[in-house]
C-alpha cells in the first residue's frame, strides 16, 4: 500500500487526466479522481457519460491517454493482462460470464488448482457449489452475477472495478449482490459503477460523478444522497424514485 | 451396394482429409477471428518436408512405411514451426485489423506457391507410398482403397485429440472461452496471446499432416496442392460453422460423400459444383453458418 507523506495510506488508484477517444468521439474529456485503499467508491451518472468506459480505459480495453496509477504504480502502458495479474479485477457490465462453460469451468479458468472448491466461492457463493455443472448461460441473471464475482475474487485483487451489478436484477437479487459486495468491500476497495442508489447509499463510502466525459463532483456518498436536490440535478433522480438494496 | 459401399469408403475418406486441413484453419478463426489464407502454404510446407525426408534424407534401402512414418512426423514438426513463425512474425502485429491479415495471408500464400516453383519447380514430384496403402481390401463384395482406412483413421485420432485438448486441459478451456470472448479472457487476466500462438502451431502442424496424407492421396507434391486443398477446407469450416470442431468434422465427412457421390452418380466434375451448391444451401438456410461454438 502506497502512502501519504502523513503517513496515513494513499489512495489504490488514481487517475489522472483521462482521455479516451473512439474514432471523432471525445469520450472522456480529462477525468481525474483517486479510490480511497478502503471501502466503496461509486462512479455515478446518467447513461452514456464515460462510467463503463472510465472502468475500461483504466483496465487498457479502450484507448486511453493520461495517467493511471494503481498503489502508487503507474499503469497506463501496461497490457490488460498484466493490469489484472497486477491485482485490478473486473467485472464486466451484463456479467458476461462465457455461457458455453459450466460454472465449474468459468471458474477454473481464473483458478486451475482449486477453481469451484476455493473456500471464498463456498463462502460467499453457495448456490454456485450445487450448479457447478450447469452451463452459465443457462444460469439467471443473479446467478450469473454471482460467477463474474466469484470468478474475480479467485485471483488475489487489490482493487475491483464493477460495472452495474444490479442491471437487469430483481429486487430479491439486488440485496444478495448487494450483501456480497459489502462483504467484499470489508477486504477489498471497490471501485462501482452503478445506477441503483439505494445501493450507492448502503455500500459506497465515496462518489464520483461524471456528465459528458468529465468529473463534476466527487464527495461522501452519504452526503450526496442525502440531498435530493443536489442528486437529482447531478444524476436526475433521486432516492425518492429508486427501488430496493 | 458395393458401388455405393466404395463410394462411402472413398467419400468419407476424402472427407478425412478435408477434415485434416479444415481443422486447424477452424480452430484459428474460432479463437483469433483470423481468416488464414495462408493455410494452404502450411500444408504446402507440410508435404514438401514430407516429400524431401521420404526422397533425400532417408535411405532408399528403408522400407517406405518406415520413411512415411518419420516424414509425417517431419511434416508435423514443419507445420507447427510454421505456424508458429506466421502468428509471430506476421499476424501478431496486426491483430484486429482484419483487412490487412487478410492481405497479408494472400501474400504469404502466393509468394510460398511461387517460392516452392522457384526451388523444385512447376511439375509435381512423386511421392513414394507404402505397398499396402496402394492396394484394396475386400469388403460385402467392394475393393476398398487402404489408403482411405488410414487417413479416416488419422483424422479420427485428430478429432479426438482435438476434443481431448479442448475439453480436458486448461489450454482448451481457454480456447474454448476465448471463441466466446476474447476480451473478457484478457480481463481475467490470461494472456490470450500466447494462447494465439499455440492455436496457430496446433493449426500449422494439422495443416502439415493433412498436406503430406494429401500428397499420398495424390501420388505426388506440387506447388499448388495447398491451395486446391484449402478451398475445399474453407467450404468445410463455413459449412461446419467457423470454430466448432464437430461442426467441421460433420461438414467434411458431408462434403467428401456429396462430392464422391455426384461425381459417380451424375457426372464426373459435377462433385466440385455439388459442394458449391451445398455451401450456398447451407448460406442460405443458415446464414449463421459463419459464426460457431468451440465444441
Amino acid at each position: 500500500m502506497n502512502e501519504t507523506d502523513t503517513g496515513t495510506p494513499g489512495p489504490i488508484l488514481t487517475v489522472e487526466d483521462l482521455h479516451v477517444r473512439y474514432g471523432g468521439s471525445h469520450i472522456l474529456q480529462g477525468v481525474s479522481f483517486d479510490v480511497a485503499p478502503k471501502g466503496v467508491t461509486a462512479l455515478l451518472g446518467r447513461n452514456g457519460v464515460g462510467k463503463t468506459t472510465t472502468l475500461k480505459a483504466i483496465l487498457g480495453l479502450a484507448p486511453r491517454t493520461g495517467r493511471i496509477l494503481a498503489a502508487g504504480t503507474e499503469i497506463q502502458k501496461h497490457s490488460t493482462t498484466r493490469i489484472v495479474r497486477d491485482g485490478i479485477g473486473y467485472v464486466p457490465e451484463d456479467r458476461e460470464v462465457f455461457g458455453g462453460l459450466t460454472v465449474e469451468e468459468n471458474l477454473r479458468l481464473v483458478d486451475r488448482e482449486r477453481g469451484i472448491e476455493a473456500p471464498v466461492v463456498d463462502r460467499l457463493f453457495p448456490d454456485l457449489v450445487a450448479r457447478r455443472n450447469q452451463r452459465a448461460g443457462t444460469l439467471s441473471g443473479g446467478q450469473q452475477q454471482m460467477v463474474a464475482l466469484a470468478r474475480v475474487l479467485l485471483r488475489p485483487t487489490t482493487l475491483l472495478l464493477i460495472d452495474e451489478p444490479t442491471k437487469g436484477l430483481a429486487p430479491k437479487l439486488v440485496t444478495e449482490v448487494a450483501d456480497v459486495l459489502a462483504e467484499v468491500a470489508r477486504s477489498t476497495p471497490i471501485l462501482l459503477v452503478e445506477q441503483n442508489l439505494p445501493l450507492v447509499r448502503r455500500i459506497a463510502d465515496d462518489v464520483v460523478v461524471l456528465d459528458a466525459g468529465r468529473v463534476v463532483h466527487r464527495g461522501r456518498a452519504a452526503t450526496l444522497v442525502a440531498d435530493a436536490d443536489r442528486t437529482r440535478e447531478l444524476l436526475g433522480v433521486s432516492m425518492r424514485k429508486e427501488g430496493a438494496a | 451396394m458395393t458401388d455405393l459401399l466404395l463410394l462411402v469408403v472413398t467419400g468419407v475418406g476424402l472427407g478425412a482429409l478435408y477434415f485434416l486441413a479444415a481443422s486447424g484453419l477452424s480452430l484459428i478463426y474460432g479463437l483469433m477471428g483470423v481468416l488464414n489464407f495462408a493455410h494452404g502454404a502450411f500444408m504446402m510446407a507440410g508435404s514438401y518436408a514430407g516429400w524431401w525426408t521420404m526422397t533425400s534424407l532417408l535411405p532408399a534401402s528403408m522400407p517406405v512405411a518406415a520413411r512415411l512414418g518419420i516424414a509425417v512426423v517431419v511434416a508435423i514438426v514443419v507445420g507447427a514451426v510454421v505456424g508458429l513463425l506466421v502468428e509471430v512474425v506476421l499476424i501478431r502485429p496486426l491483430y484486429r485489423r482484419h483487412i490487412q491479415q487478410v492481405l497479408v495471408t494472400v501474400g504469404l500464400a502466393l509468394a510460398s506457391v511461387a517460392a516452392a516453383q522457384g526451388i523444385w519447380g512447376a511439375d509435381p514430384k512423386p511421392l513414394p507410398k507404402p505397398e499396402w496403402m496402394s492396394q484394396t481390401t475386400q469388403l460385402l463384395g467392394a475393393r476398398l482403397p487402404n489408403d482411405r482406412f488410414v487417413f479416416i483413421l488419422v483424422a479420427l485420432a485428430l478429432y479426438l485429440g482435438l476434443l481431448a485438448l479442448l475439453h480436458l486441459t486448461q489450454l482448451g478451456l481457454v480456447i474454448r472461452a476465448g471463441v466466446e470472448n476474447r476480451t473478457m479472457v484478457e480481463a481475467l487476466g490470461i494472456n490470450v496471446r500466447r494462447t494465439f500462438t499455440i492455436v496457430f502451431s496446433i493449426g500449422g502442424a494439422a495443416a502439415g499432416l493433412a498436406g503430406l496424407l494429401y500428397s499420398q492421396y495424390s501420388g505426388t507434391v506440387s506447388p499448388a496442392q495447398g491451395g486446391s486443398l484449402l478451398i475445399y477446407a474453407f467450404i468445410v469450416v463455413v459449412i461446419g460453422g467457423m470454430g466448432s470442431l464437430t461442426g467441421t468434422a460433420v461438414a467434411a465427412v458431408t462434403v467428401g460423400l456429396v462430392q464422391q457421390l455426384a461425381n459417380y452418380y451424375a457426372a464426373s466434375g459435377v462433385g466440385d459444383l455439388s459442394v458449391v451448391l451445398l455451401l450456398a444451401l447451407v448460406l442460405l438456410l443458415r446464414p449463421s453458418a459463419m459464426k460457431g461454438a468451440m465444441a
